[in-house]
């Protein structure tokens, strides 16, 4: 086992060739990183031109393009360190490989985009929310990781967060204090994304040697200072804050995945598969 | 030639390089430069992205190349997005921020309140009678606002900050 010096910073990707175990529990994190914030980017996507108004289209879909970017940025760390091109490890990799928290591919709803979607926008709301809060946790722990180049990109990641945040509170408080359908409704999807919650706050098998590396911190702290911040917000709404999350339809960071999964990569890399050579 | 005036001559350059969503304001005025060097006609400009999933970041690094190479004793050009430090929406020089308002939008505000209200002038009429319509607005940098005094929509640029 490699000896771990509190101290120790990695600057550039060339330095990893020297700590494998260091680089693989990285590579681990990265995928983590990326494959949560591609998967829910798309899944936001499918949302266009059917939110509830046009001045949530126009933010969804901003909100959208920036987190595919976070993702994109993460995918090009991995570049960095030599795992592959990024856009091939967006398109390319099969469900077994992804390491997103199953809660983030669930379908929209029942239906489909180009006909008769009927999709949740409670579910939409109380999804993006919980999960914009649980990554906004770990981008502030990421300032500091010991893998400079993913804390630099935390630093910029967290400035866009700061509004995504901002947005989904609003619609989260709003609706859930409106009286009637509206609140029934997000009552059942905050149950609903509950019962799933856990798998976004784990960081899996290898978490602990993320920790020991200086990567991030624990998944105990981690999900400490989730529960810190939306406690104000569940008093507010007047709702109780489960103590426990569950993983009902399995651990995503173990590749454990959905068929929501599967066909969503089918869909969004039908175009890249046509001519994975095509300059864009 | 020397390399300093070289330097010189390639920033002048460079504020021609505008941003393609914004044609009044070039990359200099946004202060997306961050480091030139030349060594044998040989260029590095290190850039520093706006918005990360800003699709303008692309057609950015091949103005800046076509444009350079232009330049006589220019042969190669290299442009690198680079990650830190990070763009901040105070980097905007202040001729950049009268641009932006030449083109309708309103440069970032430089503060924002305790309780997040932000303070804009419509840069229409100059009135502080405005109101948030969108905080997100047609590209990822910008938002809308509504300027009651001249009726008027207007866009704002967000402002982006390490204090987030």
């Amino acid at each position: 086992m490699e000896g771990r010096d509190p101290t120790m910073k990695i600057t550039k990707p060339e330095e990893l060739q020297q700590h494998p175990e260091y680089k693989e529990v990285l590579v681990e994190l990265l995928f983590q990183l990326a494959d949560d914030d591609f998967i829910l980017s798309y899944r936001g996507s499918e949302w266009l031109g059917l939110a509830p108004h046009i001045e949530e289209d126009i933010a969804f879909s901003s909100i959208n393009q920036d987190t595919m970017g976070h993702a994109a940025m993460y995918y090009q760390l991995l570049e960095d360190i030599g795992i592959g091109k990024a856009d091939d490890l967006a398109h390319q990799r099969p469900s077994s490989e992804r390491r997103n928290a199953v809660l983030l591919e669930e379908v929209n709803g029942p239906g489909h985009y180009l006909s008769e979607p009927r999709y949740d926008w409670a579910f939409a709301v109380v999804r993006h929310y919980f999960y914009t809060q649980a990554k906004k946790v770990r981008i502030d722990s990421l300032k500091h990781s010991s893998y400079e180049p993913l804390a630099q990109v935390a630093v910029k990641i967290n400035m866009e967060l700061y509004y995504h945040l901002m947005h989904w509170r609003t619609w989260f408080i709003q609706l859930t204090n409106a009286q009637g359908e509206a609140r029934e409704r997000m009552k059942k999807a905050v149950a609903k994304v509950f019962e799933d919650f856990g798998g976004v706050l784990t960081l899996g098998v290898k978490g602990d040697r993320m920790v020991e590396f200086g990567l991030i911190e624990s998944e105990k702290i981690l999900k400490q200072r989730w529960v810190q911040a939306m406690k104000p917000v569940f008093a507010e709404v007047n709702l109780d804050l489960p103590s426990e999350f569950g993983m009902k339809r399995g651990n995503g960071r173990n590749g454990e995945h959905t068929a929501d999964l599967d066909e969503a990569i089918m869909t969004l890399s039908e175009v890249y598969r046509l001519d994975p050579l095509a300059t864009w | 030639m020397d390399s300093n005036l070289a330097i010189e001559k390639i920033i002048e350059t460079l504020d021609a390089v505008k941003d393609p969503e914004i044609d009044s304001v070039s990359v200099i005025d946004l202060g997306m430069v961050e480091d030139v060097q030349v060594q044998h006609g040989e260029v590095t400009v290190k850039l520093l992205p706006t918005f990360i999933g800003c699709p303008a970041l692309d057609i950015i690094r091949q103005r800046v190349e076509q444009t350079l190479l232009r330049l006589e004793g220019i042969e190669r050009v290299t442009v690198e997005f680079i990650r830190h430090p990070p763009w901040t929406s105070d980097r905007i020089t202040e001729k950049g921020r009268e641009k932006l308002k030449e083109f309708g939008i309103a440069p970032p505000p430089r503060q924002i309140d305790s309780n997040g209200e932000w303070h804009v002038e419509c840069p229409y009429c100059h009135s502080s009678f405005t109101v948030i319509e969108n905080l997100f607005g047609p590209t990822a940098c910008r938002s809308i606002f509504y300027c009651k005094q001249c009726k008027n929509p207007f866009e704002v640029m967000k402002p982006i900050s390490t204090w987030m």
